[in-house]
């Protein structure tokens, strides 16, 4: 039996090096002579710069050289014969180095013979390891340039200066880069060597240009405008630069110029070089477009984030891609995506022809590109792709035979990629199973929204369709949103409920009589069915607890017993007996005791549902979140909740309070004003290492932050738990008592760089206060609430201190962002082998045993795990 | 049969178990004492249990963890704040710490040591030992007076002052003129110093070189008087002493651990820098490790970020693996990277490149970024999986 091995090329390494002169004229396809590309007719001229051997650019036309079409052909290169040769920026250094460690007669390196070979041997065992030789050749280098005389012949050695960026002296006379090459060719293989070079990949000549490389027409395509004038691309135009004084140097040489005019033309040439290769180079003014703009040459291809490297090779555009607005969608499973029509019938998957799929296929073919469930394209056996119109697909759906591919609209239960940038862990892009729906949006469960870090306010989102099966099974088992539940990061639940998930569950586990209708009801989302036995029967109604409707979501067999978020860290614990219900106790899938809150079920926190994970697996962890969402918005809905502008009122009495506790901050007896008469006097006690104005100032805002907390304190005390804003921050579903103290009662002092506002005018703030005042007011202590609302200069004072934030998150994001990159760059290569060691891809051991103790840090196992099976075992023999 | 902790330790010992586990597997038979059966039970069931926590080989780790740090630096403030605790001594803190940690530089902004004692009950011991590690110059011991008319410095010596610093007139004598090298008159507690005497250069004609006290040299003098250090170690401005529960600890505003751990009454092996570089110097590599874990997980945790150490374990290790502590980016591990291609994708593209042309090196396409850009499939994870046929002959 003859085998198909159908074993794509690899690639195995790639061997740098520097192209010799012959190696240029050998792969050049033509020579260029003239610096026109077009002649009045529009036809490339040969030997031009956009000669037709150098490729194709034009659809329709071949390549004179490989016969191929715009697309196929690679291009060719071609070169230029320069009259005089030319140092190649790049390496201007190395030349300087190498100028300065050989004779400047005999060309050999100013080193012992023993010392070469000490060096070489040492490079050979630097090379080996894998490890830079930078620092050992740039030893050689600063050595040999010290020796005086030549050890070989005797030759006396000159000073060498090197003028930035091409340039070399000997004392007065210059170094022509003739000379210098004349001197790099005798310059022994075996002292190459001893420089970190490889003679055979890379002779220093090399390093000086007298054949110049003209890169294919692909490479600098010219666009033509719609008044059909031809742009050329920047690299033509340096070319035609070159060509230029190219010429005009061969004719005065020829011609017998003077050497002051050689020497100007060579300068020239070596300067339209030069801004070829790099047009960023210090010490030379860089070469600029007509319209002013800096050209893009060489160096400026490949460098920076938009550059080929970063830019094209590492990141690319993509197809079968989608984005748009997202917005929530409570109805959908975490593991679902909400994708609209018209994305739905623009993105395929294309499916080969068998005889298992035949039908089903011609139904998609025979739908059509608009009726969604269809298809857009079938690609014949012969290879020819099909566009699916109205016109031909009932054709198209009837001559439709085995092994024709077809790109079918994606549906219902697909595997497609959702992803949210920033991308800044691998929870950013999760796999999730596409349901089509009307509307232009991507619908998300809120519950996914954490790690995304998405929110609604016009936050768009990526889709990606993958296009092989094994792409999409491999992203259905490790990508999928149940399988990122748990966060490696911190080995807890990263999904979770939200904002009104937690609100809800909170007020739906402190309900104590619900009627069946009711219960049904809040249930009715979920899969639950059946009601457990009535809590209590009142005149033979039977009623039920919220506690129960939440433990019919809850899998049996589920044990579980902490504080929740509510709890008050008493100084002795009541348990089960707890005064405010935060003591939860689960027994066998059943809520006994304790309030469902943010601890529970929130995402980063949510206990349950990391426990339902790591005992019950993910399916279950995704059904119980699921569940629980719907439950918990079932929830709030029954209970009913709103939140507006009384609900901050609170009595006459309390605002009197804190007028008075803000007053007395201000002016009482342990007030600021006594502080500052202390200071004014000098008899304020400084703090050891603090001058007596930091002292005053620390102390200021001690006291002041004081005030502000009594006072929000005093408004706490009118606000109960039935007020939604307490019951959100106190299940911790959303803000927190200071910002709800800020609103009802006082909003503080305003900072910036963590002190009171100093900056402005003259030794004051604002020029409606005194000079030196040191007061609580001229300093940006803001005695009024947001409900009341600011007085012009707190105003002010709190535009002050909230601009420093917006700057923080500003110069943070790009901090962090780059900090991120290096982590990932320096850390990418690293691999948990199958012995339990991490290797990076060459196999250098960086850890003999992951993290100590070869433990996945979303998994976890420790003390817990093995109590817990210590009790099992145990327990369950008694 | 009952259960002892030799007989615990027999079973456990032989365990495919890292040594954590272990003992808190030992701690807990030996609590609950099962029987041998149940013993049979719970070894099988932690076995069970460790290995289906265990790591999935081919997993990304490095990548996990550099996310797993670099997420929360979004997170992370930018201020520098006091230290918890030593309102005195300002650190930096956040996301510049953590930047800093990375970057392993040689100079951090806020070097800190935390002195232990070895006998940090007293608190008059503590401060002897922190007067011997803060820097005293004259300054601190008295007055300086410049008599520019007749060209010399006085000092009035602060008796209590110098008793206070456990430091004698003739200490203070002998180092100043060790450092200065001018003659020091003393007058009970006052001491005169006058430069030496220079030639004029304004000599008139005739005249003998007259040899004067310049008013250069006399400012000279007072300047080199304040730098010189009579007791304690330079690089320290200043030490606070904190108690920390039963004991007295010290901490310093700057680092010099290797004089630190000299001073007499100091407990070597608890004191400590925050300068991991320094640390490195001191203690060695696996110290060095073991600091930045420690000075990142500080950071974290002030943050109120909660990572799992591993993460960090793995980037310290990547960082000490090679015998010192190597910067994460250009200067370090990213700028050493065998891949000519994966250094050039990073920064400096175009410097890499020639000189991987110039010295002809071979870029063995091995790592992750080379591999994408040549458009390949990466040797990491699913990539990684070979299925190797053996055709039937």
């Amino acid at each position: 039996m003859k085998q198909q091995v159908s074993a794509p090329k690899r690639i195995a390494r790639i061997n740098f090096g520097l192209i010799s002169p012959q190696e240029y004229r050998n792969m050049s396809v033509t020579r260029i002579i003239t610096a026109d590309t077009y002649d009045d007719d529009g036809f490339p001229i040969d030997m031009g710069l956009m000669d037709p051997r150098l490729g194709v650019i034009d659809p329709g036309l071949r390549c004179k050289t490989c016969n191929g079409r715009a697309g196929e052909c690679p291009g060719h290169f071609g070169h230029i014969e320069l009259v005089a040769p030319c140092v190649h920026v790049g390496f201007a250094k190395q030349i300087r180095n190498l100028l300065r460690s050989t004779c400047r007669s005999c060309s050999r390196l100013l080193l012992e013979p023993i010392a070469k070979k000490e060096y070489r041997e040492q490079i050979e065992l630097l090379r080996g390891r894998g490890q830079t030789i930078n620092s050992l050749v740039e030893r050689v280098f600063s050595e040999a340039s010290k020796v005086e005389v030549c050890p070989y012949c005797g030759e006396h050695q000159l000073k060498v200066v090197y003028e930035k960026p091409t340039k070399y002296h000997e004392i007065d006379s210059q170094l022509l880069p003739s000379d210098i090459r004349d001197r790099f060719e005798r310059i022994p293989d075996e002292d190459i060597t001893v420089f970190g070079m490889d003679p055979d990949n890379a002779r220093p000549e090399w390093m000086i240009l007298t054949v110049l490389p003209v890169p294919p027409v692909t490479v600098r395509p010219s666009i033509t405008l719609q008044t059909g004038q031809r742009s050329e691309d920047d690299l033509t135009h340096k070319l035609v630069d070159i060509i230029r004084i190219n010429q005009r140097f061969q004719e005065n040489k020829e011609a017998g110029a003077p050497q002051l005019i050689i020497e100007d033309l060579w300068e020239l040439l070596q300067y339209h070089v030069t801004t070829f290769l790099d047009n960023s180079v210090s010490g030379i003014p860089p070469a600029r477009h007509r319209s002013g703009r800096p050209l893009k040459t060489l160096s400026q291809r490949l460098k920076g984030k938009e550059g080929r490297f970063r830019g094209s090779l590492s990141g690319k555009r993509v197809n079968f891609s989608g984005r748009t607005v997202i917005s929530p969608d409570p109805n959908l499973s975490i593991n679902e995506v909400g994708v609209p029509e018209a994305v739905a019938s623009e993105l395929t998957f294309t499916l080969k022809t068998v005889p298992r799929n035949i039908e089903e296929l011609k139904e998609y073919v025979r739908r059509g590109p608009d009726n969604h469930p269809g298809a857009n394209y079938v690609t014949r056996t012969d290879g020819h792709k099909v566009k699916i119109s109205d016109i031909n697909r009932e054709e198209l759906a009837e001559t439709l035979e085995c092994g024709w591919l077809v790109e079918r609209h994606l549906k219902d239960g697909d595997i497609v990629l959702f992803n949210r940038q920033p991308s800044l862990h691998k929870m950013s892009i999760m796999a999730h199973e596409v349901k089509v729906m009307p509307g232009k949006t991507f619908r998300l469960n809120p519950a996914v929204c954490p790690p995304y870090n998405a929110d609604f306010d016009g936050d768009e989102m990526n889709i990606h369709v993958q296009q092989t099966v094994e792409a999409r099974a491999e992203a259905k088992i490790l990508m999928r949103v149940q399988e990122n539940i748990l966060s490696p990061r911190f080995g807890g639940p990263i999904i979770g409920g939200i904002h009104d998930h937690i609100t809800g569950m909170f007020l739906l586990t402190r309900e104590k009589e619900i009627d069946k209708n009711s219960a049904l009801d809040i249930l009715r989302k979920t899969g639950v069915r059946d009601l457990p036995e009535p809590d209590h029967v009142v005149d033979y109604v039977p009623y039920w607890t919220g506690k129960q409707i939440f433990s019919q979501i809850l899998p049996a067999g589920l044990n579980l017993e902490y504080c929740a978020e509510i709890c008050r860290e008493c100084d002795v614990c009541r348990k089960e007996n707890c005064l405010y219900d935060a003591y939860v106790v689960i027994t066998n899938g059943e809520l006994l005791c304790g309030t469902i809150d943010e601890k529970s079920i929130g995402a980063f926190k949510g206990i349950v549902v990391n426990k339902i994970i790591r005992e019950f697996g993910a399916t279950a962890g995704a059904e119980f979140v699921d569940n629980m969402t719907n439950l918990a918005i079932r929830g709030i809905m029954y209970h009913g909740f709103s939140f507006g502008i009384d609900d901050e009122d609170i009595p006459e009495e309390a605002i009197r309070q804190i007028g008075e506790i803000n007053k007395d901050g201000i002016d009482g007896k342990e007030g600021i004003a006594e502080l500052i008469d202390q200071y004014e006097r000098g008899e304020l006690e400084s703090l050891p290492g603090r001058s007596d104005k930091e002292t005053l100032e620390m102390r200021i805002m001690r006291v002041l932050g004081g005030v502000r907390e009594q006072t929000g304190d005093k408004a706490g005390l009118h606000l109960g738990i039935d007020n939604s804003a307490v019951a959100m921050a106190v299940s911790g579903a959303r803000g927190s008592m200071l910002n709800l103290a800020q609103m009802a009662a006082c909003v503080g002092q305003q900072s910036v760089r963590g002190e009171r506002i100093q900056r402005g005018y003259l030794d004051r703030t604002l020029p409606h206060f005194k000079k030196d005042d040191f007061g609580a007011e001229a300093h940006g202590f803001v005695q009024a609430s947001y409900k009341t609302g600011l007085t012009p200069t707190e105003y002010f004072f709190h535009a002050v201190g909230g601009r420093e934030g917006l700057v923080d998150t500003a110069v943070r994001t790009s901090q962090s962002g780059y900090l991120q990159r290096r982590m990932v760059n320096a850390l990418q290569d690293l691999e948990a082998q199958n012995d339990g060691t991490v290797r990076d891809t060459r196999g250098v051991i960086v850890q003999t045993m992951y993290g100590e103790d070869g433990i996945d840090s979303a998994r976890g196992f420790g003390r817990e795990h093995i109590q817990r099976i210590v009790k099992d075992v145990t327990g369950a023999s008694e | 049969m009952s259960v002892t902790e030799e007989s615990i330790k027999e079973r456990v010992s032989p365990l495919p178990l890292p040594p954590k586990i272990r003992d808190i597997l030992s701690k807990e038979l030996l609590e609950n004492a099962p029987g041998e059966a149940q013993m049979d039970e719970i070894i099988t069931k932690v076995l069970e249990g460790y290995t289906n926590a265990g790591i999935e080989p081919c997993e990304p780790v490095g990548v996990v963890a550099a996310q797993s740090i670099g997420e929360p630096g979004t997170q992370m403030t930018m201020r520098t704040f006091h230290y918890a605790g030593v309102a005195e001594i300002n650190v930096t803190l956040g996301l510049p710490r953590l930047i800093e940690i990375l970057d392993a530089r040689k100079n951090p902004s806020t070097p800190v040591m935390t002195v232990y004692l070895k006998d940090g009950v007293s608190k008059q011991r503590a401060q002897e030992v922190a007067w011997s590690i803060q820097k005293t110059t004259i300054t601190d011991l008295g007055e300086i007076i410049t008599d520019r008319s007749n060209r010399r410095i006085t000092i009035e010596l602060d008796e209590p002052a110098l008793y206070e610093r456990n430091l004698t007139l003739p200490d203070v004598i002998e180092k100043l003129e060790t450092k200065l090298k001018v003659p020091i008159d003393v007058i009970g507690y006052t001491l005169i110093l006058a430069p030496k005497e220079t030639a004029s250069k304004t000599t008139k004609e005739g005249e003998d070189a007259q040899k004067v006290v310049t008013l250069g040299a006399l400012v000279q003098l007072g300047r080199n008087l304040k730098k010189v250090v009579i007791k304690g170690i330079e690089s320290i401005p200043r030490v606070v002493i904190q108690r920390n529960d039963s004991e007295y600890v010290l901490y310093t505003q700057g680092t010099a651990l290797k004089e630190a751990l000299e001073v007499e009454g100091v407990d070597p092996t608890r004191t400590v820098s925050n300068h991991p570089g320094e640390i490195c110097e001191v203690f060695g590599i696996e110290a060095a490790r073991n600091s930045v874990i420690n000075e990142i997980m500080a950071t974290l945790r002030e943050q109120g970020l909660n990572v799992n150490i591993k993460h960090i374990m793995l980037a310290s290790d990547m960082m000490t693996c090679d015998g010192e502590v190597k910067q994460i980016g250009r200067h370090g591990l990213s700028g050493e990277k065998a891949s000519i291609l994966a250094r050039a994708a990073f920064e400096v593209t175009v410097n890499h490149l020639i000189d991987a042309g110039m010295r002809g090196e071979v870029d063995e396409l091995s790592g992750v970024t080379e591999n994408v850009i040549v458009g390949q499939p990466i040797h990491l994870g699913t990539g990684d999986v070979h299925l190797v046929v053996k055709p039937q002959v």
